[in-house]
Order: C-alpha cells, then structure tokens, then sequence
C-alpha cells in the first residue's frame, strides 16, 4: 500500500476516512452514553441533541439500580463465566495432555472426536440437553447455566495443539523427578501454556459473559440472571416509558468486558479471534 | 551362569520395567482423558445424535410417551410456510451480512494498513462492536431506530428525507437486523484481515513495482488480492456461518415480525423446542440448520487444512 502514500494528502484523507467510519461505528455507544445521561423530557424530543442540557446520569443510574437488581446479575455474570472457565479448564487440560504426549489405544479416534465436535454449533444440540437436564430436575438452576459448557472441545483442541510444541526432554525430565502425570498436567504443562491459557479464558468469558440464547432456555427465576438477561427484562418491563434508566442499564452491562478490553487490547483480540479458527 | 546370561536377564527385566511403566502410563492416561470423553459423550454427541433421533418423534415436553412418526415433521415443516419465509430470511440475512461485513471489514483493514499513524487507536475503535454485550447493543439500537425520538430518523429528517418505522414495518424490519449484524461483526472481519495484511512478504510490492505495477489499484489487484485469497474465503466462511446463527437479536427487536417478516431459522426453533415444547419438530428444524451450517464448516475445514500446508 506504499503507493496511495504517494498520493498527495492521502494520510489526511486516510484519517478522514477512518474518522467516518469511526463515528458510524461508535454511533450507538454514544447515543447511548448521552441519553443515559438525559432526564425523560429531553430524552421525549424531537430536537435532537448530543450534550444534555440537564446532566441526569447519575439519576438514571440510581433509577437503573433501584428498578433492577443489577449488582446481582452481574455477580451472577462473574459466577458463571468464572466457573465455566475452571471447569473448562480442569475438564480439558489433562484430556489434551494425554492426547498430545501419551500413547494409547485409542487416542486417534478420541482426538477424531474432538475434531468432529468443534464442528457442532452449540444450538443444535439445545434441545437435548434442555431435556435432559429437565429429566435431572436442573433446569433454572446455576447448575443449568454452567454444566452443559464444562467440557469445551476446542479446548482441548487448542490446548493439545500448544502441549504439542512443548519439548518432550521437560516432561521426561519431571518424571525423572519422580512428578506423577497427573503431577506434570499442572505443575509442568499448565505453566508452559499460560500464554494460550489466558487467550482461552478470554474467549471462553467473553462469549459466556454475552451469551444470551441458553440463559433465555434454561432460567426462569428473576435471582439467576445473567447480565444479557438482565438488560431483556429491563427492555420489556421499561421500553416506551423511559429510555435513560435502560440505556444506563445498558451501559453497566457492558463496562466490565469493554473497560478490561481497553486495558488489555491486544490480549483480547488474540483471545476473540480464536473463535476464526473455531 | 555366564556373563552373557546375566546381560540378557537385566535387558529383559529393564524392558519389562519399560513395559510396566508404559502400560501403566497408558492406565494414567484413560484416567486423564475419562472426565472429558465422558462430558463429550453426555454433553455433545449423545445430544447430536438424539435431535436427529428426536426429529422423527413426536415427542413434546411433559408427554408420558412419545411414538416413531418417520418423516412426518419433516414434511409438516415442508408444508408449512412459516418454515419457508424463515429459510428465505435466513439465506437473505447471510447473504446481505457476509458481503457487507467482509468488504466494510477488508476496506477498514485495508485503510488502517496504508498508513501508520494511529493504527492500534483504529483497531481498538473498530473492534468495540464486537466486545459490547450484543444485547445490551441490540437494546440502544432500538432507541436509535425509534420513529420517533430515535437518532437515526432525527438525522433523516435533518436532511429532509423520509423517516420509517424501522422494526414495525414489514419492509424494513429485516433490512434493519442486518445493518446492526455488519455493525457487530465489522470490527471481526478487519482484525483478521489485519493478520493477513501483515504476513504479506514486502518484497512482493517491490516486485510488483519493479515490474510496471505503479498504481496502487494494480499493487491491490496483483499482490494484495492474490495473497489475501484464502484469508479472504476463511472470512466470508465464518461470517457465513455467524450470520446462519443469528438469533439475539431477532428476539429482543421483532420477535420474527411483523408479520414473520424477520422470521429466522434459530428464532423459529426456539419458539417451537422452547416456547411450544414440541421438541420433535424443533428438532427437525435444528436438523435443517445443522445442515447448512455443517456444509460452511466443511469447507472452512478444508481451507484450515491447505491453511496448514502454506504455513
């Protein structure tokens, strides 16, 4: 792309461009952000303004928090995105061990498996385990929320690929050490694979975070939550009536992931677009 | 006893200690892949095979028992024009958000390439859409949509052009879905081309220069378009297949209306699985979508293997 740098004033019209498209894509974060902070008459108009004439935004945030119990749905967001991730982890680090530096019988089939499995989006198999959870008697339950997603194929595939790339002289040498392979899963491999740990768990957070379609299936009670959720019901009881509390409700909703991306971009996006490889 | 028979009796026991440890590992080694088969086994691929099982049943939530019906929801599904108008919605919403995000998420890429200034603060612009609960998102968007008090008519008005009810007209409804479907997945779509962008060997443009390429236009279409090629197709598969899932925000905005204008093929079998409980015709439907899905993947399968042979 040297050439269009020969252009005259192309890197002017490179940000011009780039501003635009900016502005287009941030559109909704800042109508957002700004009628957050309008009281209801100026929110109700058709003179349209960026900057309220009347600063509400903390208004509409104790309104936000008194209507809904926002606190406690996104508690309720880190308990099941935490706990899916350790179970993930618990679940698919030592299969992915075994796959990547064991031999047994069996192993290609298994890993087959796995393969197979990351082709299978997670709503064709909604129904069967909405039933079968239903036969547990664990419907509406946190239980509900995390266990479906504790084993995570991709996991494994990712993890066993990383296991691949780590010398077999370490883990002949732990044994030499007398570590069992149990021992060697945890105190060897998990500290080798931080790197590809973290972008896991950032993937795994953040589409559980946001997830939306099973919480909808499996809850019913208001306690359980989750932020997505969350922001439905406050949609269906407030819509029409007054769109800065719910635009504040919005906005806490987002900030924990968005503030934690801005903090560590470059983390996020790795972990993100592993979903391509998905 | 001869030296030699004392040698061969320590190698054999040597060998048998190897053979030991190694059985012994292989046990370790089913202990350690057992949680996880086990999940996969209750969690993924029982449950893939029961929806095919279940779609020829006419098994319903809560019902004592359930009979073998053969292909009898499949053809309920085939006569029913619900199903069609959500099929076409379906193919119409991927074929308008793919094209859209993949150039919209090329030509960002592409802008931020051409210059160096400023290109992280670009990136993380862009890719926000992405990290924003697609929900709470869908909610703001509706407040921009509103005929009313929405940003969105407020700036048509300003220009002097018409206002619509965006989601409460039959002839908008899906136009809109998609708009907010290229505004999610843009910032993706870039962020992968950027890694396709960068692995481009510099010397190709000084070849290409070299040999006559002075436009920048030419550089695109003899360097840049050729070497993005299988990132290129490894996007449009992933959008193509992110598009096929859509759903959230169906069911906040519309609800597939009005009049199942925006009907989709997710929504239609959560509102039969999950609203109606008839789990086998949900399952039937599942079974379509499976299908479509299952093709894209298989060619991006394909693609990731050539990808690895590149590499």
């Amino acid at each position: 792309m040297k050439t269009l740098r020969a252009i005259p004033l192309w890197p002017v019209i490179r940000h011009l461009l780039l501003i635009a498209g900016a502005v287009v894509l941030l559109a909704p974060f800042i109508w957002m952000i700004s009628t957050a902070s309008k009281p209801p008459e100026e929110v109700f108009s058709s003179e349209l303004h960026l900057i309220p004439h009347h600063f509400a935004l903390w208004d509409n945030l104790k309104i936000a928090f008194a209507k809904a119990n926002l606190w406690r749905f996104l508690l309720n967001g880190v308990i099941v995105t935490v706990s899916i991730f350790v179970l993930q982890v618990l679940i698919a680090l030592p299969a992915a061990y075994a796959l990547a530096k064991l031999r047994f019988l069996g192993r290609d089939t298994l890993f087959a498996l796995v393969l197979f499995g990351i082709l299978i989006p997670p709503q064709a198999t909604a129904i069967p385990v909405f039933l079968l959870l239903h036969k547990l008697g664990l419907l509406d339950s946190y239980a509900a929320l995390v266990l479906p997603f504790t084993i995570s194929v991709f996991g494994i595939f990712l993890m066993r690929q990383f296991f691949k790339s780590v010398p077999d002289d370490l883990v002949d040498a732990a044994r030499m050490d007398g570590i069992s392979e149990f021992g060697i899963v945890w105190r060897v491999m998990l500290p080798a694979a931080i790197p590809a740990v973290t972008a896991f768990g950032i993937f795994s957070v953040v589409a559980h975070w946001n997830d939306y379609f099973w919480p909808l299936i499996v809850l019913n009670s208001e306690q359980l939550r989750t932020p997505p959720l969350a922001v439905a019901h406050f949609r269906n009881n407030e819509a029409g009536t007054n769109y800065g509390p719910l635009m504040a409700a919005a906005m806490v909703i987002i900030a924990p992931l968005l503030i934690a991306f801005l903090l560590a971009q470059r983390r996020f996006i790795e972990g993100i677009t592993l979903t391509g490889i998905k | 006893m001869s030296d030699a028979a004392t040698i061969d009796t320590a190698v054999v026991a040597v060998r048998s200690a190897q053979r030991i440890r190694r059985d012994h590992r292989a046990l370790t080694a089913y202990g350690l892949v057992a949680p996880a088969f086990t999940l996969m086994l209750l969690m993924l691929l029982g449950p893939l095979a029961s929806v095919i099982a279940l779609s020829f049943t006419d098994y319903q939530l809560g019902a004592p028992a359930f009979s073998w019906i053969g292909l009898a929801n499949y053809q309920e599904m085939f006569a029913d024009r619900v199903f069609w108008i959500s099929l076409r919605n379906t193919l119409t919403y991927v074929v308008i958000v793919v094209p859209g995000a993949v150039t919209l998420g090329l030509g960002i890429a592409l802008l931020i390439e051409s210059g160096a200034s400023l290109r992280s603060l670009y990136r993380t612009i862009y890719f926000l859409p992405v990290m924003a609960t697609l929900i709470a998102m869908a909610v703001v968007w509706e407040f921009m949509l509103h005929p009313q008090f929405g940003l969105v008519n407020g700036l048509l008005r300003g220009a002097g052009l018409p206002a619509f009810s965006w989601l409460q007209d039959r002839s908008t409804a899906l136009c809109a879905l998609c708009a907010i479907g290229i505004w999610q997945a843009v910032g993706f779509n870039m962020v992968l081309f950027l890694a396709g962008l960068v692995s481009i060997p510099k010397q190709l443009y000084e070849a290409a220069e070299i040999d006559g390429a002075a436009s920048a236009w030419a550089r695109f279409r003899l360097v840049t378009w050729p070497m993005l090629g299988p990132v290129t197709t490894f996007v449009i598969v992933i959008s193509g297949i992110r598009s096929f899932q859509v759903f959230d925000t169906v069911h906040i905005l519309t609800k597939g209306g009005p009049s199942k204008s925006s009907e989709v093929l997710i929504h239609t079998m959560y509102t039969e699985g999950f609203e109606f409980f008839r789990s086998g015709y949900g399952a039937a439907l599942t079974v379509v979508f499976l299908v479509f899905v299952l093709l894209l993947t298989l060619i991006k399968a394909r693609l990731a293997d050539r990808g690895v042979q590149h590499a």
